[in-house]
């Protein structure tokens, strides 16, 4: 296989396996039950792997993940409701006519994102100054800060919350019938782990990594640390925005309450049960969480016994998490064989002094 | 250009608190010499490294580089000023490879947008490769090559010295400032590390600072030396005059008095 060739190769098989999900729910051979499970584990894929960002490759410690998929999904939801819902409960008609939502729905969800990241610069900018514990205890505040505004803000329906986003969805399936909600969270999922993949394998990304290791140094190596708190910062928070948005529009019901300190410590979960700052591993272990919870439904409120004590189980023998640091490629090296290797990494003067220095 | 004087330390004091670290200290170096700054244990020669890298602002006192003030810079804006340094305990970023240590050292030279890592611009491929280009021709000229994608803390640690060294050099420096190199080597390898620096001074063209307890490798490698004690400049000459000078003898061996 040419290295032309497996460049399509992953992109292809991830593409293929949407499509056959999607068939498989136009056919009803996956009933809206597994929907709904795929779409959680879609939403919480978002969530840990650009939790990571921040945890596992800059090595800080954010818990207020929720807060910033609250925001995201509080102004998707409120845009949504403006513009596709006749009869909402902020302006009671509608902007534009419902079908148009067909085209516009990616956008709004894409502008509740670019919201969380306004918001994030509320800790980006101390993480500036401030880090570890300190900057932990700044993230918790700012999650209760947004919980609590959602709870006194009237247009955001108070403690009540928001209803009715589902509408939108229902009017693109009058459209177009097909699991809309379902093909937008894998989209929106595949290019979150794209683009986690791609910044973090880029030069300017993986400044983000040096400052894990050592902020000092990398200062004094020419690597600007407020900028990359601030790329991490709110490109993470921007990608929770995704996931809330993406969130709010599957369940078509959000109050504040569900974007808590408890949401914060699923994503955070995720993350150390993944593996910090391993992509693979949050992808892997958001699949595993989800499911997990899914199963363990029957045991009801026990489930909320066993899941912290197989954290702990697996904290005790197994600090790194699934995957440690590793991707899926070095612990299957056959896997690497699908990817097109990156020139760069390969050395290609033999001469000494070739290429030279300017 | 030969006017403007290289680096220039003017009347810098630091104080920590109620510590008075450094006091009134002046410095002079010209291009392409090698220089060393000595001194007993805690005399304030790495704070010296630490307010020209940027690390502190000096309380008091003005530094230029080429002309420029440099004091009350961030330390990665005078990185990209081309002062490279290394530390005196070895601060590689132990779990990136080789390679990646080298190449996240050239951030200066970046100029994509944020955007550019996500859709993979022509602009983005083209420096990224340039990046790679030049890191890769760095390790070839340390004969490191071969170890470019291993991780720092798998090496041993003469190999991380030189790492730390490339790394530094990877900043294109005009003004290498070595902190220590000679610490923690044997001193059957202090004549290869002599002549090493001295390949690099060669080599890359570049004026080399340097802190080091090992007298040998300060004796037969600086033009000028200048020995600092309790943060106070005492002496400041070739090799010759520190040797013979008494102050030096007295900070070194001591006057009855403990160090």
């Amino acid at each position: 296989m040419t290295d032309k060739s497996k460049k399509f190769l992953v992109p292809g098989i991830s593409a293929a396996f949407m499509v056959v999900i999607v068939i498989l729910a136009q056919l009803d051979i996956l009933n809206n039950y597994y929907q709904t499970i795929l779409m959680t584990i879609c939403i919480n894929v978002i969530m840990s792997a650009s939790l990571n960002v921040v945890n596992g490759y800059m090595g800080e410690f954010s818990c207020g993940h929720g807060g910033f998929m609250a925001v995201g999904a509080y102004v998707s939801s409120m845009l949504s409701l403006i513009l596709f819902c006749p009869g909402n409960s902020i302006t009671g008609k509608a902007l534009l006519p419902p079908e148009s939502a067909i085209f516009l729905f990616p956008l709004v969800i894409i502008i509740g994102g670019l919201a969380s990241m306004v918001v994030s610069l509320l800790v980006a900018i101390p993480s500036f100054k401030t880090r570890d514990d300190y900057l932990a205890i700044i993230t918790i505040a700012m999650n209760f800060i947004i919980t609590t505004s959602l709870n006194n803000i009237k247009v955001a329906g108070e403690s009540r919350g928001l209803m009715g986003m589902k509408s939108a969805l229902s009017r693109m399936s009058d459209v177009i019938d097909l699991p809309w909600i379902l093909i937008w969270g894998m989209i929106f999922a595949a290019f979150a782990i794209l683009a986690i993949h791609r910044l973090m394998t880029s030069t300017l990304g993986k400044g983000i990594s040096a400052v894990r290791y050592d902020e000092i140094s990398a200062e004094i190596m020419s690597v600007n640390t407020n900028k990359m708190k601030l790329i991490a910062f709110t490109f993470s928070s921007g990608l929770a925005g995704i996931a809330g948005g993406l969130f709010a529009h599957m369940l078509g019901f959000i109050n504040p309450a569900s974007f808590g300190i408890m949401k914060s410590t699923e994503s955070l979960v995720m993350v150390y049960l993944g593996g910090m700052g391993s992509l693979s591993g949050s992808v892997l272990s958001a699949f595993i969480f989800t499911i997990m919870l899914e199963l363990l439904r029957p045991a009801q409120i026990l489930k909320w016994v066993i899941i912290p004590l197989m954290l702990i189980l697996i904290m005790q023998f197994r600090p790194e998490g699934i995957m440690g640091q590793r991707e899926l490629p070095d612990v299957f090296p056959k896997l690497k064989k699908l990817f097109s290797v990156n020139p760069d990494l390969v050395r290609h003067s033999a001469g000494e002094g070739k290429g030279g220095r300017s | 250009m030969s006017d403007t004087p290289f680096l220039e330390v003017k009347h810098l004091t630091q104080r920590f608190g109620g510590l008075q670290a450094l006091t009134d200290i002046n410095v002079d170096l010209k291009k392409g010499e090698i220089a060393g700054l000595i001194g007993p244990n805690g005399a304030g020669k790495t704070t010296v490294f630490n307010l020209v890298s940027g690390f502190y602002v000096p309380t008091e006192g003005d530094i230029f580089f080429k002309g420029k003030r440099i004091s009350g810079l961030k330390p990665h804006v005078i990185a990209s000023m081309q002062i490279g340094r290394t530390f005196q305990n070895i601060r590689l970023w132990s779990d990136m490879t080789v390679l990646d240590n080298i190449c996240i050292s050239q951030q200066y030279r970046l100029c994509y947008g944020v955007l550019a890592p996500f859709f993979h611009t022509k602009k983005y491929k083209a420096e990224e490769k340039k990046i790679h280009d030049e890191a890769w021709a760095l390790l070839e000229k340390f004969n490191l090559a071969d170890k470019a994608l291993d991780y720092p803390r798998n090496l041993p640690y003469g190999v991380q010295r030189r790492v730390e060294i490339a790394r530094a050099l990877s900043l294109n420096p005009d003004l290498l400032m070595l902190d220590e190199p000679a610490a923690g080597l044997s001193t059957s390898d202090l004549a290869e590390l002599i002549s090493y620096i001295r390949w690099i001074h060669e080599k890359f063209g570049v004026t080399i600072w340097m802190i080091e307890h090992q007298m040998e490798v300060i004796m037969t490698l600086c033009d000028t030396i200048q020995v600092v004690n309790f943060g106070k400049e005492i002496a400041r000459g070739t090799p010759e005059e520190i040797q013979k000078n008494p102050e030096v003898i007295k900070a070194y061996l001591g006057n009855g008095e403990i160090d």
